[in-house]
């Protein structure tokens, strides 16, 4: 995200000259000491607390780094880690190239039309994520939805207990951060495409452009922005998802499902090992910064 | 692929599929929870005994009135504490000059990056020793920080949309900075206050981490939270599990379909302006 003084500053430069208002730091205290005391020191503090071998109860040692140490080497912390990557392709990159094929498909025009499906189509991110997981263990069951589905167009040899499937829970889970994304992305990128010129894209059809390079062309640098916003929104979800991976599997079977943000609360909350937790949350912040970082730089308007 | 007819009927077909897709779980849940407590269902189907009786055995089983009252303070703590920091903070963003502007800024859209999972386990430790922990007060500031990123920016781009001269026609009135605020953009900025009050309704209500970690005392659990736990004691008991959960999600489902104008547009303009 670019910084704001700019278009501030030209505003304030065309009526009088430039004048500093102390008084902005009065008005700025309540959300910043919200923020600071609430957010950025808590976030500090699990830095520090990250140094430390620490029950929760007792008094803690100084353990350096070796917290990151642990988070490089532990099986299931590296798995945790994985895991959330590989959850980027089911939360991020699934919807969002599947929300952008159809809104090059329906043109936008599902976007002023369908009222009513928007509105369903947002539920997902309407409703309690932990509600989103209770319905999944639903469907997911062994006389769930999924199943029935599966017997009813006769591949009823591929029916199981999704969740409690070492090979098949990751992929569960996955498809459910598919599910509460797509409509998002859709819906995104239909709004996005209705305010695309459409002179680009008369322009695009006589120089005699195909559907394909029409998409190229026109749509997808169109759709720069919400391309970049839905990704970042999505990934975010994907790295730091807690709800639906706690409600659904808890991490399991094994730790065939964990993700970082299960195990930070398992380690900080229920195995005492606060210092080992923070480390983990100081990487998986690291880890997001970056990806985020990543993103914005993949998507900045070429010169 | 644009051509009209085509695009014509793949609009509609798309948004049906998807439409479908979202509400098949949906209604999966709701024909369950018609079933009595502790039937065996079989996915989709029509209860062989349809009776609204689940709903109420899962309302005192879970204890959903008490639940639910304790989301209801939460919200109504953190919404007008919130919208009025928000506020405030995108004022000063927006229309004043000072020295750290852009740091203090990029401080706070850091934010919007940060997984809250990271700062969680501290900030237990920091309010247990405050005294703070299995309070609604602790949930609802530890709220307010966690919203003001967002509301903050928020609330800038709604005053930066609104012409200059506004300010400095009020300003030459000799009208002050606070008077400015509340008798001027305040007022032409309600539609914009309402989407982001509606947005702290949502996540204030649908928050579970923090209700989990912050709120352990079973009878100051908000609905959210008690639906985790409801969900581990009653995890094979299917109807008892869908009510449970349709009753948590009512009030919010009852926001959306009245205020769905305000959802989609706040959440489109608000994430695609980012």
């Amino acid at each position: 995200m670019s910084l704001p003084t700019a278009r501030a500053l030209r505003r304030h430069r065309s009526g009088t000259a430039p004048r500093r208002r102390p008084i902005a730091y009065l008005y700025l205290a309540p959300a910043l000491l919200a923020y600071t005391a609430f957010v950025a020191l808590p976030w500090l503090h699990t830095i520090w607390l990250s140094l430390f071998t620490w029950d929760g109860v007792t008094l803690g040692t100084w353990a350096g780094l070796g917290n990151y140490r642990q988070v490089l080497s532990d099986p299931t912390m590296l798995a945790a880690l994985e895991h959330a990557l590989g959850f980027v392709l089911f939360f991020a990159l699934l919807p969002v190239a599947v929300g952008l094929l159809l809104a090059a498909v329906t043109g936008g025009r599902g976007g002023r039309r369908y009222r009513v499906a928007r509105t369903v189509l947002f539920l997902p991110q309407v409703v309690p994520l932990v509600a989103v997981g209770v319905v999944w263990r639903w469907m997911y069951a062994q006389d769930g939805t999924v199943n029935q589905a599966l017997r009813a167009v006769g591949l009823g040899s591929l029916t199981r207990a999704w969740l409690g499937d070492f090979t098949w829970a990751y992929v569960a889970v996955g498809a459910v951060g598919t599910w509460v994304m797509t409509g998002l992305c859709l819906v995104v990128f239909q709004a996005g495409i209705q305010k695309i010129d459409t002179s680009l894209y008369e322009a695009a059809r006589l120089d005699g452009a195909g559907p394909v390079q029409e998409f190229r062309a026109v749509t997808l640098p169109g759709l720069r922005a919400e391309i970049r916003v839905a990704l970042t929104v999505t990934v975010i979800a994907a790295l730091a998802g807690f709800d639906v991976v706690y409600v659904t599997t808890g991490g399991g079977p094994g730790n065939s499902t964990v993700v970082p943000g299960v195990l930070i609360y398992r380690l900080a909350f229920t195995d005492g090992q606060v210092g080992a937790a923070c480390a983990l949350a100081v990487a998986l912040s690291t880890l997001i910064c970056l990806v985020v970082l990543a993103i914005s730089r993949l998507t900045r308007e070429k010169p | 692929m644009r051509g009209p007819d085509l695009a014509g009927l793949a609009g509609p077909v798309v948004m049906t599929v998807f439409s479908l897709a979202v509400l098949i779980p949906f209604a999966s849940l709701l024909l369950a929870a018609l079933n009595p407590p502790g039937t065996v269902v079989s996915g989709l189907s029509w209860p062989a005994h349809p009776t609204l009786r689940t709903f109420g055995a899962a309302w005192s089983a879970a204890g959903f009135g008490t639940l639910l009252r304790n989301s209801a303070v939460v919200v109504l703590g953190v919404v007008p504490l919130a919208l009025f920091c928000a506020t405030l903070a995108g004022f000063a963003f927006a229309t004043m000059e000072f020295r750290g502007r852009g740091a203090l800024f990029a401080f706070l859209l850091l934010g919007l990056t940060l997984p809250y999972e990271a700062a969680v386990v501290p900030l237990y430790y920091d309010l247990r020793d405050l005294g703070l922990t299995d309070t609604p007060l602790a949930l609802v500031l530890a709220l307010v920080g966690l919203f003001m990123p967002f509301g903050a920016f928020w609330m800038r781009q709604q005053f930066l949309a609104l012409p200059a001269e506004l300010v400095e026609a009020a300003a030459l009135d000799g009208a002050g900075s606070w008077t400015v605020l509340w008798r001027v953009l305040v007022p032409c900025c309600r539609p914009a206050l309402t989407t982001l009050g509606l947005l702290y309704t949502l996540w204030g209500w649908n928050q579970f981490l923090l209700a989990l970690v912050l709120i352990q005392d079973p009878a100051k659990r908000t609905a959210p939270a008690g639906l985790g736990f409801f969900v581990g004691a009653h995890s094979v008991d299917v109807p008892m599990l869908a009510a449970a959960t349709l009753i948590v999600i009512t009030p919010v489902l009852l926001l959306h379909l009245f205020f769905q104008r305000h959802f989609l547009s706040g959440m489109l303009a608000g994430a695609v302006k980012g």
